[in-house]
């Protein structure tokens, strides 16, 4: 299913760029279209500050989809944590099927850690509660969002570039596009303070890390040929991929090609056992961004995604 | 400034009355946490919820040889599912919770007690003078979750065990575990030795979102409610104030080295407004007035959507302290130099640091750890500023903690009636400020 405003008149999608509405909420967030197209994954061995785990590099081909053109921030992702306040914000009895979701224990501590709500981004939340939170979006909307691939983050944050950033290699331009540890004064921001990159993602380095959909591998797979949408699953909980530095990280940190994995130390002053399968108390810098791929994919793929069964986690 | 507050402390306690029943030189030496010729040490865990099935995890993660040995919950159900994650996490040699030391109901804690050298008590809060009681009069070391009571009943049944445990030289350790994270400890100690002068004033805050709620469902007598949805009934959690605030207000008594003499303060319901609300609030707003009159501003809420924030700072004559459990800890001069800034890399978990401390004590036979008192005059001055809300008058101390208001149910089974119901619509009772009487 389709929003009107995205399908043209002889039935094909509109692939531009467009606003999500939360209905019956004023809430909305951006989306912004990326090409389908072909890029080279992972850093050259010669790039400066190059960790072991950003290759071997590959060519890696990804299908057109849109990509949050922020971070989520707590505004929305605050109505999927708390069934009362999302109806009462909506002005209405929430229907059976956003009613029956599944949602976040109500997390004991503040996890916004005292940094603000207002525009800033949704932070500390697991992956299966990040992959829960699209899920409630797909309710809601009928639309398709889902976490990111790592292929896909990295190829949307490089916009064409195969610099160490969208911008080139000079570390000293960061300050223009991104919150990290030399100016962000220890906190989150509000999303878009600073410059878009090329293809129009604001605080795609910087400000809050970003989940993806994957397994943290070590190495990339080595392919012959061109890797088409590359996705690496499992069946363990740690460590999965995340993307994109964040507000506490260094400049070499913000590359695109820089890779970060989840660990089960984010959860060690959680006094609960099994400990939460929704909140990371230790990770305020992680945070989500979603993507919609163009092609909406059938219904029973879309809640085999969804409905992936949450590991307890001890 | 240091000595003088411990003294008033030390003045308070005496002059305040408490219950010191049972306050002998012990005669005993420290009791024997483990069988002769044996490191081990057995514990049992009365109250198998996530919390307590964490404080088993904490004492599995000390360097002791510790067995666990009996378990006991109300609800079979939550037994089982702690039994489940010990056991197949921990392994069978070190859970030897054999079906017979699996124990049920209200009655649960004793048998449990009985089987073990050190009990972990976590239950919801209303549960722990009666279950603190008996694990002392057992002759137990113990590990108990704050807050240690819900009424100011509870309050005086605990000093007074407290006073039996000190007697009997049992180690007991409350699960404020501020008090043992290294940035309160290293911020408040230098505050002790005047870094900042005289504390004058401050403000602590727990101010989040909220917690759980468990539906109701159609086979539950009102008890089983009540105890499935524990944090929404004052006689089992004592409102939000108590069950988590209590952290920031100990905090500052710690700092004051003292407890406050008198509250008054704001609260009520804003959003807490469904069937499945129980009758707490949902925000507290206390000014405590402590015996040298600084004030401590307090502030608690469950907003959905609203801004948070858990901390603690005070004001100084020479400068201002910052706190938080994110390992921060700062002092600042007048002008805003940094007179002190913890390094929080490397801090060892506090919840672990809680049991290592304990059990480790407890091998070398030492007697170290006496929290019971000082965590029940924390609890208490939640319990006053509970009052404070609760009534909207000014509330002194001493008419709090004598208050015999008891909110505990008159008997304990599935099928007895705690004291506050649910009116014809579904909505129980709760506090007016103005009408409401808390003492």
């Amino acid at each position: 299913m389709l929003f009107p405003q995205q399908v043209t008149r002889n039935g094909s999608v509109d692939f531009k760029p467009y606003k999500q509405k939360i209905p019956h909420t004023d809430l909305e967030f951006g989306l912004t279209p990326i090409p389908a197209g072909e890029f080279v994954m992972g850093s050259p061995e010669g790039e400066t500050d190059r960790r072991e785990d950003e290759g071997p590099q590959r060519k890696v081909a990804v299908d057109a989809f849109w990509m949050g053109t922020h971070e989520i921030t707590w505004d929305i992702f605050e109505l999927f944590l708390n069934k009362n306040y999302e109806a009462s914000v909506s002005g209405q009895a929430l229907p059976p099927e956003v009613d029956g979701l599944t949602r976040p224990t109500t997390p004991y501590l503040d996890m916004t850690f005292g940094m603000g709500k207002d525009d800033k981004p949704a932070i500390g939340m697991t992956q299966y509660g990040a992959i829960q939170f699209c899920k409630w979006l797909y309710t809601k909307t009928g639309v398709f969002y889902r976490l990111p691939t790592e292929a896909e983050w990295e190829y949307a944050a490089r916009a064409g570039a195969d610099a160490p950033y969208f911008f080139g290699d000079d570390p000293e331009k960061l300050d223009e596009y991104a919150w990290y540890g030399a100016n962000s004064g220890e906190t989150t921001h509000k999303i878009g303070q600073k410059k878009a990159n090329p293809w129009g993602l604001y605080d795609i380095y910087g400000n809050v890390m970003e989940w993806t959909n994957d397994a943290y591998l070590p190495n990339y797979p080595v392919t012959a040929k061109v890797d088409n949408n590359p996705v690496q699953t499992t069946e363990e909980l740690y460590p999965r991929s995340i993307r994109g530095g964040s507000y506490v990280s260094e400049a070499d940190e913000l590359r695109s090609s820089q890779r970060f994995q989840s660990t089960p130390e984010w959860k060690q002053i959680d006094p609960q056992i099994p400990k939460s399968r929704w909140w990371f108390p230790e990770a305020p810098f992680l945070g989500i961004r979603v993507v919609r791929p163009l092609e909406q994919p059938s219904e029973e793929d879309i809640m085999a995604y969804y409905d992936q069964a949450p590991i307890d986690d001890y | 400034m240091n000595l003088k507050n411990k003294n008033q402390r030390r003045d308070f306690l005496k002059t305040s009355a408490l219950v010191t029943g049972g306050m002998m030189l012990s005669p005993f030496s420290i009791p024997g946490a483990h069988a002769a010729g044996s490191d081990e040490i057995k514990i049992a865990l009365i109250g198998c919820g996530g919390r307590g099935t964490g404080a088993a995890f904490q004492a599995f993660g000390t360097d002791q040889n510790i067995k666990l040995v009996a378990m006991a919950d109300a609800f079979r159900d939550r037994l089982d599912d702690s039994y489940k994650a010990l056991s197949s996490k921990i392994g069978a040699e070190k859970v030897v919770v054999t079906e017979d030391k699996k124990f049920v109901g209200f009655d649960a804690y004793k048998h449990a007690i009985a089987e073990a050298d050190v009990v972990l008590l976590a239950t919801p809060p209303g549960f722990r003078p009666i279950h603190f009681e008996e694990a002392i009069r057992q002759g137990k070391h113990v590990f108990m979750e704050k807050p240690v009571a819900t009424d100011a009943n509870g309050i005086r049944r605990v000093i007074a065990a407290a006073e039996q445990a000190k007697s009997k030289k049992l180690n007991v350790v409350v699960g404020l575990q501020r008090r043992y994270q290294d940035n309160y400890i290293e911020t408040i100690k230098r505050i002790e030795d005047g870094a900042i002068g005289d504390i004058v004033g401050g403000h602590v805050y727990w101010n989040g979102g909220g917690v759980w709620t468990r539906a109701r469902t159609p086979d539950q007598t009102e008890m089983e409610y009540q105890m499935r949805n524990w944090y929404y009934f004052n006689w089992l959690c004592g409102d939000h104030i108590t069950e988590q605030h209590v952290h920031n207000i100990d905090i500052a008594n710690w700092v004051k080295g003292g407890y406050p003499v008198k509250a008054e303060g704001t609260g009520g319901r804003m959003v807490r407004t469904g069937l499945d609300t129980g009758e707490i609030f949902d925000h507290h707003s206390v000014r405590f007035t402590y015996a040298d009159g600084t004030v401590i501003d307090s502030e608690c809420r469950h907003f959905p959507g609203a801004f948070n924030k858990v901390d603690e700072s005070f004001v100084g004559t020479k400068g201002r302290a910052y706190m938080n459990a994110g390992n921060v800890g700062k002092l600042t001069g007048p002008g805003g130099n940094a007179i002190y800034d913890h390094d929080g890399k490397g801090n060892i978990n506090p919840y672990q640091q809680e049991h290592n401390k304990l059990f480790a004590a407890i091998v070398k036979g030492e007697y170290v750890y006496e929290d019971a008192t000082r965590s029940a005059m924390s609890t208490m001055t939640s319990i006053l500023g509970r009052n404070a809300t609760y009534s909207g008058k000014e509330i002194s101390w001493d008419e709090a903690f004598n208050s015999k208001i008891d909110l505990m149910p008159e008997k304990f089974a599935w099928d007895a009636m705690p004291k506050v119901l649910p009116d014809e619509n579904g909505l129980y009772p709760h506090a007016i400020p103005g009408q409401t009487k808390v003492v």
